[in-house]
């Protein structure tokens, strides 16, 4: 079946089998592997994206529910291809070891500071409570969600 | 002790260097999802691979059919062990297991049969019309039974992977304060978060290339060739993206039968595992069972230990020679004692294969000895760090290997100084969502309780027992139209430790150069060894400071054929023709194990102490960790905030055996192979970590750098089930604690009584 949706602010169309995930739609039919499977079960939040704005398990997602929908990626979130304010506070912060769940977290992070420009350590932690990190114990994380939240969404 | 100083090639300041936290060369393609990790490779007309695992702990294959399988539309291959092109072996120690079973399988999940087909769904689906009849036999689940005289074999030669006897001093010591105890550490899973993936693309000269994600390209290709049947000059690996690997990639998994598949189709070929099979598909940290007896003087000065220590290895050897070797060495912990005997066994059964996680042995027995230690300071009315500062080990004591400690071993110090840090300000809070039990609202605080607890770890730095251990770094000097740049190449994996960040930044402190430039690791250059073992900072950093320090000398000849002084006439006047030095880097020879383990057998040692406090909630069972503390000698930090996260990230690691984190088995089945069902610590769990970075440098390592990444794993677990104990007053002899533990004051018995320190195969039914 056709697939058609706006995919980091372009229209794209791909064939989709009726039973694919939206995961498996962005990583093999669109190729932006950017998003990632590391459960393919709704656990690890590695496949976070944005569906119409609201962040999801992109797993979940049936490809076919996103039809004619906006979905952002963490490959989308600048459109230059620089680094959003988010993306390069992690990278200051050293919150990226192997970086798997990285995309992940930093479209979740993204939709927090939309929500909550200045959030706290707690609402910080209760937002990224979906995204599992194998890696870095999440101190850095939080210290980069911290410095994004400085300056940037306010 | 001196250290060479670092050697600037300018006056300019050049940043980046060494003792800096210099971003990650590979962070900004990580942060906008533009790494390419395994799992995200992909070639013009690619196959995609699937593999037919045994649902049998342990059964002869009698018949396989895959006439219908190979009939199904898109299937291009399917391949059993008649078609594999040589019956050669492989394992990372002992070579003892097959590609594909043959006559028998060993454990569930062992791979039968390989499809490879034109998209997943038709090669998941065709590896399911594969008919295997199976005769069901006997499985071997109990490692203690398995080592027992008559017990049925898994294989020819018998049960014990391997054992390892440690004989010091006096083995009849008595002592006037004796404290025992039997312990049980159950099954981790290092998942890490990259499923095991690879790309093998076929070459015209009837070689194949595989990308893949591991932590060392060349034990791979050592064992990928001969099952291949190709010479190793026709395979060719190149590291793809890894996304974690804790010890979980050290294995062969998919390597042989992604190539395989690409050589049989001549096409690229495509593997990925999802989370279910990737459960199946790696070694898993060993299950252990301990048997332990301490004993000390009135004032808490160790006399002796004795230990016996079994590990369940599974259907196959991988690691399990090295880990049970780690396990017995260090099973008296980092303290001084005069006379110990400790008898070590991996034993071979038909449970999934155990192998390397992060710690490798050395946290199996801390979790023993540590406890013992509390016991003993409990006995002798001690506190729990004056205990472990009594004992510690110091520069020039032997542990019970009778090998001595050069450079610092400052155990006294990593634990008072971790227990110098703040403890935590608030009291029990009251709110809910920070309490046991989190989101689950379970209790409004009563009935909660925090405590603390101690524990120090320590284990080996490198590879021991005599192994050849070496890094080759090959480092080109040149210039191009923007100036001098500097060019690294080694085979050493990335997995998300930060190697790359620690080339970088040696060969900018050792050039004096800011451009520097990693090659992608593949065989093309020498082994680097593998990422594990706490190594490539001491290893990867060694070689590249050797090439570079080579690269120097050629410099300076330049400059002085010119009669010009290297720092006066500049970089660039003196790179007409490119530099190019590559220098293989050894440390220095350790020795074999024998039959006492009375010997020189590492090179180095790391040391932690951790300290915990956990509020329990005495009516649900329910844990919640409060804070860690840490204190760690690392030698040198060549990048701190690397170094903070590689601390952070292990007690985490560590944090999920205490209190979560185990693969269950029925009959030899994991029963919980998904992240719903094994649980690993999310944000809510980890609580903020205090870390002091304490940098005594060791001699023979580059610029006094040891390693980091290991003990965070080690002494964490122990100290949050000290806590856990202190807060209840429950023995918890295993980890991970469950709730039932706690409520119900569960022990962990495994119905054999051994005498701590006999030979295992004693063992009598309690
Ligand atoms: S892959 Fe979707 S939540 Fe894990
Ligand atoms: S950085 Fe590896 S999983 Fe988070």
């Amino acid at each position: 079946m056709k697939l058609s949706l706006r995919l980091n602010g372009a229209d794209r169309t791909a064939d989709v089998a009726p039973h694919e995930s939206l995961l498996t739609a962005l990583r093999e039919r669109f190729v932006l592997p950017g998003s990632k499977n590391a459960c393919d079960q709704g656990e690890c939040g590695s496949c976070s994206v944005l569906l119409d704005g609201e962040l999801v398990c992109s797993c979940l997602v049936l490809a076919a529910a996103a039809e004619g929908r906006e979905v952002r990626t963490a490959e989308g979130l600048t459109p230059d291809g620089g680094l959003h304010p988010v993306q390069r506070a992690f990278v200051e912060a050293g919150a990226v070891q192997c970086g798997f769940c990285t995309p992940g977290l930093i479209v979740a992070a993204d939709a927090l500071l939309r929500a909550e420009p200045e959030p706290t350590v707690a609402e910080i932690r209760e937002a990224l409570a979906g995204n599992i990190c194998r890696c870095t114990g999440y101190g850095r994380i939080v210290d980069a969600v911290q410095r994004a939240s400085k300056g940037i969404y306010e | 002790m001196t250290l060479a100083p670092p050697r600037p090639g300018t006056l300019v300041k050049v940043r980046g260097v060494i003792g800096e936290s210099p971003q990650r060369p590979d962070a900004a393609d990580k942060v906008k999802g533009e790494f390419a990790y395994a799992s995200d490779l992909r070639a013009d007309g690619m196959l995609v691979g699937s593999t037919l695992r045994s649902p049998h702990a342990h059964a002869r294959i009698r018949s396989i059919d895959v006439s219908k399988a190979r009939a199904m539309p898109g299937v291009r291959a399917v391949l059993t062990a008649a078609d594999l092109p040589t019956r050669e072996l492989i394992g990372l120690m002992k070579l003892d297991q097959p590609v594909l079973a043959r006559d028998v399988v060993c454990y569930v999940g062992e791979p039968v049969a390989l499809v490879a087909a034109d998209d997943v769904d038709r090669a998941v689906a065709a590896a399911k019309a594969i008919a295997v009849d199976y005769e069901p036999l006997a499985p071997v689940s109990d490692p203690v039974a398995a080592l027992r005289p008559g017990a049925l074999q898994v294989h020819e030669k018998g049960n014990i992977i391997d054992s390892v006897r440690v004989v010091h001093g006096d083995v009849r010591a008595t002592a006037d304060v004796v404290v025992s105890g039997e312990y049980e550490v159950a099954m981790q899973d290092q998942a890490a978060l990259g499923p095991e993936a690879g790309l093998a693309i076929p070459d015209e000269d009837g070689g194949v290339t595989l990308h893949v994600a591991t932590q060392w390209l060349h034990e791979d290709l050592r064992q990928i060739a001969p099952a291949l049947g190709l010479p190793e000059r026709k395979v060719r690996l190149v590291l793809a993206g890894v996304g974690g690997a804790f010890g979980a990639r050290e294995d062969i998994s998919l390597q042989v039968h992604c190539c395989l598949l690409a050589l049989a189709t001549k096409r690229p070929v495509r593997m990925s595992y999802g989370r279910e099979e990737s459960f199946f598909g790696h070694v898993h940290r060993h299950p252990a069972r301990m048997w332990y007896e301490h004993g000390a003087t009135k004032d808490g000065r160790l006399v002796y230990v004795r230990a016996t220590v079994v590990l369940d290895g599974g259907a196959y050897a991988s690691s399990s020679p090295a880990v049970v070797a780690n396990a017995s060495c260090f099973a008296a912990g980092p303290y001084r004692v005069a006379n110990a005997l400790v008898h070590g066994v991996a034993a071979y059964t038909t449970n999934p294969p155990a192998g390397a996680m992060r710690g490798f042995g050395a946290v199996q027995t801390c979790f023993a000895y540590e406890a013992q230690m509390d016991k003993l300071a409990a006995a002798c009315g001690l506190d729990p760090v004056e205990i472990r500062v009594r004992n510690g080990l110091r520069e020039g004591d032997a542990i019970i290997t009778s090998q001595p400690m050069v450079g610092s071993a400052p155990v006294a110090e990593i634990v008072r100084r971790c227990a110098d840090l703040p403890l935590p300000a608030e009291r029990i809070p009251t709110d809910p969502l920070l309490l046991p039990g989190g989101t689950g609202n379970l209790t409004a605080g009563e009935g909660v309780v925090r405590a603390t607890g101690y524990a120090a770890g320590f284990k080996n730095v490198c590879y021991s027992h005599g192994f050849d251990d070496s890094t080759t770094a090959r480092v080109r000097l040149m210039r191009d139209a923007r100036g001098p740049i500097a060019r690294v190449h080694t085979a050493a994996a990335e997995v998300g430790q930060g190697v790359v960040s620690v080339m970088l930044q040696v060969t900018r402190t050792e050039l004096g150069l800011e451009r520097v430039e990693l090659d992608t690791p593949d065989t093309s250059v020498g082994s680097a060894g593998s990422s594990s073992a706490s190594r490539l900072t001491w290893m990867a950093g060694g070689a590249v400071q050797a090439a570079c320090r080579e690269v120097v000398v050629e410099l300076d000849r330049r400059a002085a054929a010119r009669g010009v002084s290297r720092r006066d006439v500049g970089l660039p006047a003196l790179l007409d023709e490119p530099i190019d030095r590559t220098v293989t880097y050894r440390h220095r020879p350790t020795e074999a194990l024998n039959e006492t383990t009375q010997n020189h057998g590492h090179v180095a040692f790391l040391f932690a102490a951790h300290r915990a406090t956990v509020d329990v909630d005495l009516g649900t069972g329910l844990v919640r960790v409060v804070q860690v503390a840490t204190a760690q000698d690392v030698g040198k930090a060549i990048n701190p905030l690397a170094v903070i996260g590689q601390l952070e990230g292990g007690i985490a690691q560590g944090l999920g055996l205490a209190v979560m984190e185990e693969i269950q088995l029925k009959d030899g089945r994991v029963r919980n192979p998904s992240f719903t069902d094994y649980l690993l610590p999310t944000i809510l769990d980890m609580p903020p970590v205090l870390c002091d970075v304490i940098e005594h440098p060791h001699p023979d390592a580059p610029y006094g750098a040891k390693g980091v990444g290991e003990p965070p794993t080690i002494s964490s677990t122990p100290a949050i089930v000290a806590a856990i104990r202190a807060a209840t007053g429950k023995a918890l002899n295993r980890v991970p604690v469950r709730p039932d533990d706690i409520v119900f004051g569960n022990e962990s018995r495994s119905g054999w009584r051994i005498a701590p320190g006999a030979d295992p195969a004693t063992a009598e039914r309690a």
